[in-house]
């Protein structure tokens, strides 16, 4: 069986690429869309010589499966072109930034499940109040617009009650408000993952096999069940993972945090086509290593998965 | 096991409240003309910055107060409904539409189409969408048929994965086996017997999406990719009313209450309807 794995993660592995083989069509495809990409990826004011040379570059004399090969190549190398705005390469600006969306996003995820695993478990098991606090996060965390839960808790925490920095990039202090911001909507849908899933375990038999021999209830709870509600929260913690970069992009311009989503958002109110083409492109990237991650740790979890 | 009795609003209950909600808004949106006291782009500079009229300097004309030009904020709140319901609606529509052929012809054919299909959900499931959708509105501009499009993007993934899962499970069932044995051709299969007995999941998730494309679409405009440059919309308020947060505290509050209402709307009525209409939600 253990022989098994490694031909499993391979498997996993062709499938990230075949994703990734799609992000990069995508991408290539939207800035051919309109036309000549070259009107896209250069700035208005750049000389005609510049225009040709960049024609070269992209290999638009050739026909499109090559201007794809080229593309898909230039993006192996790290090469997405220059940023108008920046004068820099989009890689070396993307890479720059990415720590700090991470750091936003991982901080936040680690909210997220420091909450809702022990809401969720003991919503399951307890009921009450916990029940009620979870039924509250669940409606309210999913309909509250997190751009909106920024600016009232910059309201309120920090023009009202002065107690943290409006915005900017530093220490922790500046990390506390939109973490706490962007972690909401997660907590709404991990919660709910974990209070369905533990009632759904609880009525196992091997649940029933723990208590007969006499364990803590303590034990059983969260050594047999949750290891078995785990599977389904991990897996679902890789597209989670995805949803808080894609939410950090709003949360960031609430904050004025220099992640990538700033970024994207300058580049977009300057028309900065190369920049966004690589932010995307990247932010892709990162989403497909974060489910491969994902997908290994449910099989050291689960020793019945065999990634399929 | 030992519980403890709670009262807590039942399915019922919430879901009567979603509703109650969601047609509230589009009352608003409907009778916006008739029910808004002013028009919202009728700028007073000497009204301008006023507080909500509970407060003491506020005019009880204005009841959520005005903004940096003297706009009244409740009716700009009532027009934006328009814009908030209407993409969400038609974004819904067209997730669906696509989304669900795709999932149904991906669960009962199987094979490469499936493989295929399921190559497409993946790979947009990669995308950070905020991110992906600025990119393509920087690209293809923005305006109601660029936005709603972009949408779609982010919700014919929901029908697709719902419809496929259980388009393979229908295929192998009893009254599609009878209905094939008897010479019913694909395409008639497809639209008469698979179609309506997924069709009940395909409204649920058509609540859900109408709620996520509703969040969306105010993300996207409080970014600066709108819809209508004429009609305000929540989101761009909110852009507005962040740089005056720290004099004006209800220009930015209220366009996002209004938007927390709808989107809890939209998925209160989604929570309910799942229970009433898939029979394994019980």
């Amino acid at each position: 069986m253990a022989a098994r794995a490694p031909a499993a993660i391979f498997q996993r592995c062709l499938h990230g690429i075949a994703v990734l083989l799609g992000v990069s069509i995508a991408t290539f495809a939207v800035a051919h869309a309109t036309g000549d990409p070259v009107t896209l990826l250069i700035s208005a004011s750049a000389s005609e010589a510049t225009r040709a040379q960049m024609r070269v570059h992209l290999g638009l004399d050739q026909p499109v499966i090559i201007q794809y090969l080229l593309f898909l190549r230039h993006a192996l190398q790290g090469d997405f072109g220059q940023s108008f705005i920046y004068r820099q390469a989009v890689a070396t600006l993307v890479l720059q930034r990415l720590p700090a969306t991470l750091l936003l996003a991982g901080t936040a995820f680690a909210i997220a499940l420091g909450i809702s695993i022990p809401l969720g478990v003991s919503a399951a098991t307890r009921g009450g109040w916990s029940a009620w606090l979870l039924q509250g996060f669940s409606m309210l965390g999913l309909a509250i617009p997190s751009f909106w839960l920024g600016l009232m808790l910059v309201l309120i925490v920090s023009v009202w009650l002065r107690l943290l920095p409006v915005d900017g990039y530093g220490g922790l202090s500046h990390l506390v408000l939109p973490a706490i911001t962007l972690s909401l909507q997660s907590i709404a849908r991990l919660s709910r993952l974990v209070a369905s899933g533990m009632r759904e375990v609880l009525r196992a038999d091997y649940i029933r096999t723990a208590r007969a021999k006499g364990l803590l209830e303590r034990r059983v709870i969260w050594v047999h069940g949750l290891r078995n509600v785990l599977v389904p929260v991990v897996t679902m913690a890789g597209l989670e993972l995805g949803d808080l970069i894609s939410s950090a992009v709003v949360v960031e311009v609430v904050f004025a945090w220099p992640g990538i989503g700033r970024l994207a958002v300058n580049a977009l109110g300057q028309r900065d086509f190369p920049l966004l083409q690589g932010t995307v492109f990247i932010a892709g990237l990162g989403f497909v290593l974060i489910n491969l991650v994902a997908d290994i740790l449910c099989a050291r979890i689960d020793p019945r998965i065999r990634l399929a | 096991m030992k519980r403890v009795a709670t009262f807590r609003p039942g399915p019922v209950f919430l879901g009567r409240l979603g509703a109650l909600l969601l047609g509230c808004v589009l009352f608003l949106a409907v009778a916006a003309p008739v029910v808004a006291p002013f028009r919202p782009t009728d700028i007073n500079l000497r009204q301008r910055l006023l507080p909500p009229a509970w407060e003491a300097a506020g005019n009880t004309r204005h009841l959520l107060g005005t903004d940096n030009v003297g706009r009244d904020i409740a009716s700009r709140i009532i027009w934006g409904s328009r814009i908030s319901l209407s993409v969400g609606l038609a974004a819904s529509l067209l997730g669906a539409c696509v989304g669900s052929t795709l999932g149904l012809c991906a669960g009962f054919f199987g094979g490469w189409t499936d493989r295929a299909i399921s190559w497409l959900i993946d790979v947009q499931l990669a995308f950070p969408f905020t991110l992906f959708a600025i990119f393509l509105l920087a690209v293809f501009g923005g305006g109601f048929v660029p936005v709603v499009a972009v949408l779609a993007l982010a919700t014919w993934v929901n029908f697709a994965r719902v419809v496929r899962s259980q388009a393979m499970s229908l295929r192998a069932q009893d009254f599609v086996l009878a209905a094939r044995s008897v010479g019913v051709g694909t395409p008639r299969l497809l639209r008469r017997y698979l179609l309506p007995a997924v069709l009940p999941s395909i409204v649920v998730v058509g609540s859900f999406s109408a709620a996520q494309a509703i969040m969306t679409q105010a993300a996207l405009s409080f970014l600066g990719v709108g819809v209508d440059p004429t009609i305000p919309s929540w989101g761009a308020m909110l852009d507005l009313g962040r740089n005056y947060l720290q004099t004006a505290w209800w220009m930015a509050t209220f366009p996002g209450i209004a938007i927390a209402l709808t989107v809890l709307g939209a998925n209160l009525v989604g929570d309910w309807l799942s229970l009433r209409l898939d029979p394994r939600g019980r």
